[in-house]
């Protein structure tokens, strides 16, 4: 019951902490409505200007059009610079645009292409064929493309009964279903594969074109994104993609005929890295080039050319030149050079630049009225400046075509100025936030962090007395009772607001509860040290210079924390034995239980662990992956995976590397188990650690090497390592899945022995036979063991029966691994998980991880080292985990999200996680996205299911005071984490409130950044650092807390076992 | 007696900031473009050198130093030996603790080795001044009751040298704040902001020290000389 008790109460914590994230992230991230409606040829724009319609007024100028799309055709790489003579693999590549504007200028044009992050390919494909702008929270869309509602080029282009063809990324096949005259979908999802998407074009671009079939040809080129992903631009395999791009713009152009326009674009750039995704200029320019066989631009400077074109502006340009309805709810401008000046008009058929951006005007004004008839999303001032203007517009326009001349070009200009307000209102407003949620979850938020206080200081009250019933009841009838209310007077429930209340009441009734429970407070230890380094850590959010360098000042404040460890030890006069007796102690006596030998001993390994906290700390800065915003720094060369480093000798050194630490990995975690004898039984346990273990190391080996091997060296095996780079890490996953499933299933680690009535009196060793005819464990395990872990059950579940003289009435039982039968399921979970998350990571991470381990390790034994070391002042029998531990271990978690090469940011995310075993690609969503959240919070994982060991390692480590005259069998035995058995009332007291306290630390930095996002919601950064920050802390919080939940989970399961096992082992007593 | 000693450690006190204030200025008038952050490491070394001769002078001259049991020339100078080595450990010792915390191993390593000369001479020296050198007494100078136990007599010079050294080493960790921060100020270049928090707060513990002391004379029990 009262395990229920623990894990109701801190899911019901974690709710409300939820629903104020919710709440709070609702309000904040902007949505925006699509408008279900299209344009059509019959459409009048403007009521009573033209009998007929508008879009299709005139003889189109071009009939067909080839657009070619390079996926992350950067603006760097189509400039071509002659007198740069040692070119980079993306340097001068593709000299035909070059050649083509300079040899033709009236016929060719290069434009840097801007694109609005996020800089994904399926968003871009929405951008530039709606030509509207994408919100913040389409990114996650990816991987299932929907199919696109709103109206948009490719409808426009059969509505009119143009025959697409469509041929490329089959991502376009599920945006635009059954639209296409035909195509030729190739598979985009393995990143790894440069050729096959472009081969499948190469074969079939030329003899479509030189067929008839067609009147728009839209080729969608992956390669160069491909090996962006797989190399980076800066490597020679780039070189060959662009060069190969090169040659097919050249032989399209060849076979181009007088009523064609080509268009060749990149749709987004790519980082340094080959990454794409954020809003950093490198990502956001690419490159567009414009093509006709006939002359299509006037000729240069006789107009102002765009420096720069937005991705939106295609969509206009193109339907109008394709004589089709501009798609309804785009917000472009026409391209202006691609349209005849007023004066030349007899020259060139087609629109006048003029009835061109009329045209587009009235389009826009047409959306802009639709759109703020839907949603009240624009601001009322700004929308009736924008009517105010049009209709301005509209009578200048209407009057000089009444009067047979020609628009003026200050015209032109405003209606240009009107185009580009109108964008810039609805990027605004779409950027729009909800006032009250944010509030509210911000209060909730808050709330729930003063509820973790509370109740990890009254974690003991809670338990007890059952204070949570009421809250939790009254949660959900006044939730109900909100949701009825709302559906009665509105018609529909709102979801937010019911939780809001369900949680805001629950959180009342409780801290009311608390209240009248009248339970006295342990005195106030809220200004801490270790509080001043979370309240640091938490105001450091609200700066965006502190987030961006977010890994240098979790470690900065890590290692202040371990530093003040010893200080404070020192100060309080614990860490050094006390002085030779011989000085008179006036004041007051020390309760001193340990002798000084051993408090030495106890403060070399306390010195020695803080050497190896201090020493991985260190190397751990070396992992870090870089924001752009770092300016001169360098990503660690442990983050690329192993097949983009070119150096075979260097590849070998970190494949090795990273080999030997995944060895290491496994090792240490057995070897901790060995020594407390977890091994020794002969259950599940021992399985997993001797032969599952290994066995996925070596599983993960190969495939490290597999995935590493270059693509030409083994042409013949080629076939072997598609096979083996899918079904390895299957295997490896299968076997981990089985591991933790079997864990959870039988988690004891004890091995059983009665003793016989000759031993019972003596605390002497068995005799070496007995050892050997257990058949289990080496002569060597056990001189670790014997010593330490052989220990007495000396108290039946009678309770009350510990006393040492009953220990010879009755019959004892020996045990193995008793000691630490709640920690090794644990650290074994912990093992699992580990390599389960390494596999999903670069395979240089695995020195992360083992420094990870390495870390860990260090501060659970400083914390159980100052344990003992304190418990020569008190000796308090109750469970209670100080705050600075809890929050180092916060802190730890933070800054291997850092080291594990992940920053929070959007383009920063390890999208390889999702093709680890699954290198064709997914088809549902739901199994790429699980991967890769596994991979981003993987830190934050390990951390949370390991935060119950806080509690038992100083009971593992407990200092036993072995005393020369051994006077008392008491003193020495070991009891370790029995103790917690004698004590179960205390022991999940103390559970809940180290699991609180560890939910108000994590939960106060989320809270921290929540109010970061509220407070600087105007900050030029926010979308850029805080937003992003926002998001990573909120889903870390919830990833975290759930595994938290589990380890808590799996502590309970052990529990009940042992209650079993103690059950079991009665009857037997008693025989 | 007893406001005899604070009286003194006060006067101290203002002589050893008195010299940190000659320090800053003396040089600005005798060396051509001086200035805090131009020539930081100019005013650094002086800053270190006028403290270290006034702690040593005042330290010397009072008698605080704990009485040597032997007057031989040769444990003198053993004594003297032994207080260099100690000072020049505290240096690396110092200049380690700094790059654990995150300063550059390679580049402006001599600014990094000047900060923890800086903080050596406003920490051990005045630790080897008045304690002389014995590194247990000086762990224990830093514990909560450790001075009473311990041998050597308790007296005000231990509590202010807990004060000062307490207030430089948060001072420097705390001047270590800014540095991250995109104002481009000139004294966000490292280690200016480290060395003037350690100054600062060095100046703080000198002042509040006899403040404090003063204010808590009650509860202290002190062994009088």
């Amino acid at each position: 019951m009262r395990r229920l008790l623990l894990l109701v109460a801190l899911i019901w914590v974690c709710s409300v902490f939820y629903v104020g994230i919710f709440l709070f992230v609702g309000g904040f991230l902007l949505v925006r409505l699509e408008v279900n409606r299209t344009s059509s040829c019959a459409d009048v724009l403007s009521p009573g200007a033209q009998m007929k319609g508008d879009f299709c007024l005139s003889e189109p100028r071009f009939r067909r059009a080839v657009v070619l799309i390079i996926d992350a055709l950067k603006a760097d790489f189509t400039r071509y610079d002659p007198e740069n003579t040692t070119p980079k693999p993306f340097e001068n590549k593709l000299p035909v645009l070059n050649e083509m504007t300079s040899s033709q200028p009236s016929n060719a044009r290069l434009y840097t292409f801007r694109a609005d992050p996020p800089t994904t390919t399926m968003q871009r494909i929405k951008g530039f064929t709606t030509g509207s702008l994408p919100t913040f929270i389409d990114v996650g869309n990816n991987f299932a493309s929907n199919a696109i509602l709103e109206d948009n080029l490719v409808h426009q282009l059969g509505q009119v009964g143009k025959r697409v063809v469509f041929m490329g990324d089959d991502t376009w096949v599920s945006l635009f279903p059954k639209k296409f005259h035909k195509s030729l979908p190739f598979p985009s999802f393995n990143v790894k594969d440069l050729n096959t998407v472009d081969n499948g074009i190469l074969q079939n671009i030329y003899p479509t074109m030189e067929g008839n079939d067609w009147d728009v040809l839209i080729a969608h080129f992956l390669g160069v994104d491909h090996c962006g992903h797989r190399f980076g631009p800066d490597h020679p395999a780039m070189a060959e993609k662009l060069s190969q791009m090169d040659g097919v713009i050249r032989s399209v152009i060849k076979r181009l005929k007088n009523d064609t326009l080509l268009v060749v674009m990149g749709d987004h750039g790519m980082t340094d890295t080959g990454d794409h995704g954020g809003e950093s200029q490198k990502e956001t320019d690419a490159a567009l080039f414009l093509y006709s066989s006939s002359p299509l631009f006037s000729a240069p400077g006789s107009q102002e050319e765009p420096e720069v074109v937005p991705q939106t502006d295609l969509v206009p340009t193109l339907a109008l030149l394709l004589g089709v309805p501009i798609p309804y709810s785009s917000v472009g401008q026409v391209l202006l050079p691609l349209f005849p000046q007023n004066g030349s008009r007899a020259a060139l058929a087609g629109l006048s630049q003029a009835e061109a951006l009329w045209i587009n005007v009235k389009q826009v004004n047409r959306f802009l009225e639709t759109y703020s008839n839907m949603a009240k999303d624009i601001p009322a001032d700004s929308l009736s400046q924008l009517q105010a203007d049009f209709s301005n517009i509209s009578s200048h326009y209407l009057a000089a075509i009444h009067n047979g001349h020609l628009p003026s070009s200050e015209l032109v200009i405003s209606m240009q100025n009107y185009l580009t307000s109108v964008r810039e209102t609805c990027r605004a407003s779409w950027a729009r936030f909800n006032p009250f949620k944010m509030a509210a979850g911000l209060i909730i938020v808050g709330i729930s962090c003063i509820l973790c206080y509370v109740l990890s200081e009254f974690s003991h009250v809670v338990l007890q007395e059952g204070l949570l019933k009421l809250p939790i009841l009254s949660g959900v009838v006044v939730g109900l009772l909100v949701a009825a209310g709302q559906l009665f007077f509105q018609g529909y429930p709102e979801t937010s607001w019911c939780f809001a209340a369900a949680a805001v009441t629950s959180v009342m009734f409780f801290l009311w509860g608390i209240h009248s429970a009248k339970c006295k407070r342990t005195p106030c230890d809220l200004f801490t040290p270790a509080m001043l380094v979370l309240f640091l850590r938490c105001a450091s959010l609200l700066s965006d210079s502190y987030v961006i360098y977010e890994g240098h000042v979790v470690t900065f404040l890590l290692f202040t924390l371990g530093v003040f460890v010893p200080l404070r030890l020192n100060w309080d006069g614990l860490l050094l034995p006390p002085p030779a007796a011989d000085t008179p102690k006036p004041h007051r006596l020390l309760p001193t239980v340990l002798p000084s030998s051993l408090v030495r001993r106890e403060t070399t390994v306390l010195l020695i662990w803080l050497g190896q906290l201090v020493g991985s700390l260190y190397v751990s800065l070396s992992f870090h992956n870089c924001r752009e915003e770092q300016g001169a720094c360098q990503p660690s060369a442990f983050l690329s995976p192993l097949s983009r480093i070119q150096d075979s000798q260097l590849r070998n050194l970190h494949y090795v590397l990273s080999v030997l630490s995944l060895g290491m990995w496994g090792y240490l975690i057995h070897r901790w188990l060995r020594h407390y004898g977890n091994l020794n039984c002969s259950s599940v346990t021992v399985f997993l650690s001797c032969f599952l273990v290994p066995v996925t190391c070596v599983c993960i080996g190969l495939h490290w090497a597999v995935s590493a091997t270059p693509e030409d060296t083994f042409r013949s095996l080629s076939e072997l390592i598609g096979v083996a780079q899918v079904y390895i890490p299957r295997a490896s996953f299968c076997l981990l899945a089985l591991g933790l499933l079997l864990l959870w299933v039988d988690p004891m680690t004890v091995f059983l022995k009665s003793r016989t009535p000759l031993n019972s009196r003596g605390t002497s060793l068995p005799p070496p036979k007995y050892r050997a005819s257990t058949g289990i464990s080496p002569q060597a395990e056990l001189h670790h063991l014997i010593p330490q872990l052989y220990q007495r059950i000396r108290h039946s579940l009678d309770d009350g029966g510990t006393e040492s003289g009953e220990v010879d009435n009755r019959p004892a039982v020996e045990a193995y691994g008793l000691g630490t039968v709640y920690s090794a399921p644990l650290v074994q979970l912990c093992g699992l998980l580990g390599l389960v998350l390494l596999l999903l990571h670069p395979e240089g991470m695995a020195l992360a991880f083992l420094l990870l381990l390495l870390e860990a390790g260090a501060v659970l034994h400083i914390h159980a080292g100052s344990t003992n070391l304190c418990s020569q002042q008190r000796h308090s029998n109750d469970f209670t985990v100080p705050w600075g531990p809890v929050v180092m271990w916060s802190l730890v978690a933070s800054q291997f999200f850092h080291t594990t090469g992940h920053l929070p940011t959007f383009p920063s995310i390890q999208w390889s996680a999702a093709f680890v075993g699954f290198p064709q690609g997914h088809t549902g969503t739901l199994l790429p996205a699980t991967l890769v959240t596994l991979n981003t919070f993987s830190s934050q994982i390990i951390f949370a299911v390991a935060c119950p060991l806080l509690l038992f390692w100083p009971l593992v480590c407990e200092v036993r005071v072995t005393r020369s005259d051994r006077s008392s069998a008491e003193s020495e035995d070991a009891v370790m984490e029995m103790r917690l058995r004698e004590n179960p009332q205390k022991f999940s007291s103390g559970l809940l409130q180290l699991t609180a306290r560890y939910l108000f630390v994590t939960g106060a930095q989320v809270f921290a950044s929540v109010c970061a996002a509220a407070i600087l919601r105007r900050h030029l950064m926010v979308w850029k650092v805080f937003a992003p920050k926002l998001m990573f802390e909120a889903s870390g919080f919830i990833i975290g807390s759930g595994f938290m939940i589990l380890g808590v989970a799996m502590v309970m399961r052990v529990d009940i076992s042992v209650g079993r096992l103690f059950k079991k082992l009665l009857p037997q007593n008693s025989r | 007696m007893w406001d005899l000693e604070i009286r003194g450690m006060a006067s101290a006190h203002a002589i050893i900031a008195s010299s940190m204030f000659m320090a800053t200025v003396m040089p600005a008038v005798l060396v051509e473009k001086f200035s805090v952050y131009g020539t930081h490491m100019v005013w650094l070394y002086c800053v270190s050198g006028s403290v270290a001769v006034v702690n040593i002078a005042v330290f010397w001259l009072l008698g605080i130093s704990p009485p040597t049991k032997k007057n031989t020339l040769s444990y003198k100078i053993s004594r003297l030996f032994r207080s260099g080595l100690y000072f020049l450990l505290s240096c690396i010792f110092f200049h380690t603790v700094v790059v654990l915390y995150g300063a550059p191993l390679l580049e402006s390593a001599l600014e990094t080795f000047s900060l923890a000369v800086l903080l050596s001479t406003l920490t051990t020296l005045r630790c080897l001044c008045i304690l002389g050198p014995n590194v247990q007494a000086w762990i224990r100078v830093f514990s909560r009751d450790g001075l009473v136990q311990d041998l050597v007599a308790m007296s005000v010079w231990d509590t202010s040298l807990q004060i000062t050294t307490g207030c430089s080493v948060m001072g420097a960790w705390l001047g270590a704040f800014p540095i991250p921060l995109d104002w481009d100020r000139p004294w966000q270049v490292w280690p200016v902001s480290c060395t003037l928090g350690a100054t600062t707060g060095f100046l703080t513990g000198l002042l509040a020290a006899p403040v404090w002391i003063h204010w808590h004379r009650k509860q202290l029990t002190y062994k009088l000389k």
